[in-house]
């Protein structure tokens, strides 16, 4: 008992600084950090979305950037006035952020009658499909999505607290709190629900019937779950969060455009959920962090590192650098530690079925078996 | 509906122009749908026999055509395009073998992410390297055009056609006859029994990236060369939405179905671009995405594409 306790205060000492400072954060941060921040938590969100599916449902997902750009687009449409340049339906905006999200989702379940016959590879690349499908029509409907030069995002606003720098002024600890500032809380609110009730699934009786499909379906069918509804469900659920991603990033950039949500993207979405750990929420809340940041910030401090090259001069430059790194990044990850951050910082402790990363070594059989198995 | 009005239209159109345009454009897309059935075929045999989703294959595409277009002046075409070749197969080769290292051990999943990391570090350091500048592959066809009757066709393709032809049919030979090629399809099948019986798998996974690394020079040079605007870093992305459509739709281990599979992609595109006046409603540019949308339609009628062997699972 006394062990429990004590485990619960350390986790406590760990965890109230953190909270502390999470929360106090746009007291001192200038507009840059809030604004990465914001990109980093929305991006927080979809990675656990991912990896519920990649992770752990063990379906290869490379069209994470689509479901986003649903979120997002989904929110300013549905939250866009009536009366402006590009359509809008003029509703309340928790009424279209919900929408939105309903609307990834949405689109995640219509997939999955595609989704669910296809296996592994196939899948992947079937969905890399749905981004270059998703791209060709945000630039061609353009009168909802503003086509190529994209579409101003009505700002958040709730009960008439209204998430941009007036209506109603805010002023704390003399810090004028802008809409940055307000966001900052609502992405912090968005990630604290979307890490508790992945955790929360991943631990009860769905986590466990979807880390059952992942390692054999048939083996799964078996002991009585019903393979094709727990794939359709963790494809909606993991597009339920891209859409809620997409609404934040949508809020943080305040414009959107097509070319945001592209390849790149997703590969972005993968490289997180790897880098973190494959099926650790934790860990792909850790590699949303660095993979986001990383390019940001090496771009912010670019003139005070000596070994980069300035803008118009010739040799690496920041963003190179950091694209660089990031893809060394994924590579080493993959060569040295496949369990991602999540494995180095637990080495030791047995992973139960359920909690543990995975990794795709860790599948049922080595291609060899798969083989031998065909005619 | 304006646009079927469209349609009707143009049925009304002498016969001959339209015959004369859709001659020509199935000409133009499978001379086309030979250099993506040259890409699809570099990636098809490389996860035909190493079950490795080569998501660098698109950079690798861009290296080559990048050697052509940085070297042919200072050395001739003939020479800078097979300095290509052999810096592409040499660079395919390293990424193979860094690779080879875990193959045995790791899924499919794991081998595709890790190309993609290649691949990002691949296209940085190449599109920084080509910056600003306007690189041409400087090849002798240069923008020529052949009109046969009254179907106008670029130098560049029919060259891109015959080189396909030949070296697909010298593949497809040595695929048959030679002890690689026997080789190659016995670890394709079975790799614990080609093992077995003395098939050196290193060796026959060596062979088909420098094989996948040459077909990826040769298809660069041609993708990149007129009419195309020239050599930029989106080749890569460009060759990569090519080939994975292709390969997909032929079936990812089958090499027959690489060059069905790129045929279909060559020609869907071209149709596709050539009477978008018509498919004015789907969009513009609406050729890229309809490779795409074949795709999507082939995979939900057959799982793994037209040729590609069915997974069975064992328990």
């Amino acid at each position: 008992m006394s062990d429990r306790l004590s485990a619960r205060s350390i986790w406590l000492a760990a965890w109230v600084p953190v909270a502390v400072l999470a929360l106090a954060a746009p007291l001192s941060l200038e507009g840059f950090w809030l604004q990465t921040g914001l990109f980093a938590m929305a991006a927080a969100i979809g990675a656990i979305g991912l990896t519920l599916l990649v992770g752990a449902t063990g379906q290869l997902s490379l069209g994470h950037a689509f479901f986003v750009a649903l979120g997002a687009y989904g929110y300013a449409f549905l939250a866009g006035p009536r009366d402006g340049d590009v359509a809008g339906v003029g509703l309340p905006a928790p009424l279209a952020a919900v929408g939105a999200v309903a609307l990834a989702g949405a689109a995640g379940a219509m997939f999955s009658p595609i989704a669910g016959r296809l296996r592994g590879i196939y899948l992947g690349l079937a969905s890399l499909g749905l981004v270059f499908l998703g791209q060709h029509i945000l630039h061609n409907a353009a009168s909802a999505t503003g086509g190529f030069n994209g579409r101003d995002v009505a700002p958040f606003e709730v009960f008439g607290f209204s998430f941009t720098a007036t209506d109603p002024e805010l002023v704390i600890l003399h810090v004028p709190y802008g809409g940055l500032e307000r966001l900052w809380y609502l992405g912090l609110l968005l990630v604290v629900l979307a890490y508790w009730y992945a955790r929360n699934l991943l631990r009860g009786r769905p986590g466990r019937a979807l880390v059952g499909v992942r390692d054999s379906e048939v083996a799964a069918a078996v002991m009585g779950v019903d393979v094709r509804r727990y794939k359709a469900a963790a494809f909606t659920v993991s597009s339920g969060y891209a859409g809620l991603a997409g609404v934040l990033l949508a809020l943080a950039f305040g414009r959107i455009v097509p070319d945001t949500f592209g390849f790149v993207m997703s590969i972005d979405f993968l490289a997180m959920i790897i880098i973190g750990g494959l099926g650790s929420i934790a860990g792909s809340v850790a590699g949303a962090v660095i993979v986001t940041t990383l390019p940001l910030v090496l771009s912010h401090y670019s003139d005070a590192l000596p070994f980069l090259a300035q803008p118009g001069e010739s040799g690496v430059g920041a963003a190179e650098a950091a694209r660089l790194l990031y893809g060394a990044a994924v590579i080493a990850v993959l060569l040295f530690a496949p369990g991602g951050l999540a494995q180095l910082l637990r080495p030791s402790r047995p992973s139960s079925a359920n909690q543990g990363t995975w990794t795709f070594d860790r599948r049922r059989s080595s291609p060899r078996d798969q083989q031998g198995a065909s005619p | 509906m304006p646009s079927r009005r469209g349609g009707l239209a143009t049925l009304a159109l002498p016969r001959g122009a339209a015959m004369n345009q859709f001659v020509e454009l199935v000409v133009n897309g499978v001379s086309l749908g030979c250099i993506d059935a040259l890409i699809a075929l570099g990636f098809v045999v490389v996860f035909k026999a190493t079950r490795v989703v080569n998501f660098a294959y698109g950079s690798l595409l861009l290296l080559g055509a990048y050697v052509v277009g940085r070297y042919h002046e200072p050395l001739g075409f003939a020479v800078a395009v097979l300095l290509a070749v052999v810096v592409t197969a040499a660079v395919a080769i390293g990424v193979g073998v860094v690779l080879l290292r875990r193959v045995r051990l790791a899924d499919p999943g794991t081998l595709a992410i890790l190309t993609l990391g290649v691949d990002i570090m691949l296209v940085t350091e190449l599109t920084r390297r080509i910056g600003t500048d306007l690189l041409t592959t400087g090849d002798p066809w240069g923008a020529e055009v052949v009109t046969v009757g009254s179907v106008h066709i670029a130098q560049t393709r029919l060259a891109a056609a015959a080189v396909a032809v030949v070296v697909v049919a010298a593949f497809l030979i040595a695929l048959k006859i030679t002890d690689w090629g026997v080789a190659l399809r016995a670890s394709a099948e079975r790799p614990a029994t080609a093992a077995l019986m003395g098939v050196r798998l290193s060796r026959v996974a060596s062979g088909v990236w420098l094989l996948a690394g040459a077909l990826a020079a040769m298809a660069g040079l041609f993708l990149t060369a007129f009419p195309s605007p020239g050599i930029s870093g989106t080749v890569g992305l460009a060759a990569l939405g090519a080939a994975v459509p292709a390969a997909v739709i032929g079936g990812l281990d089958s090499t027959t179905g690489a060059l069905v599979g790129g045929l279909a992609v060559g020609l869907t595109a071209t149709l596709a671009a050539g009477y978008q006046d018509h498919l004015a409603f789907l969009g513009r540019g609406f050729g890229g995405v309809a490779p795409y949308l074949v795709m999507l339609l082939v995979l939900l009628a057959r799982p793994t594409g037209l040729f590609g062997s069915r997974e069975v699972t064992r328990v």
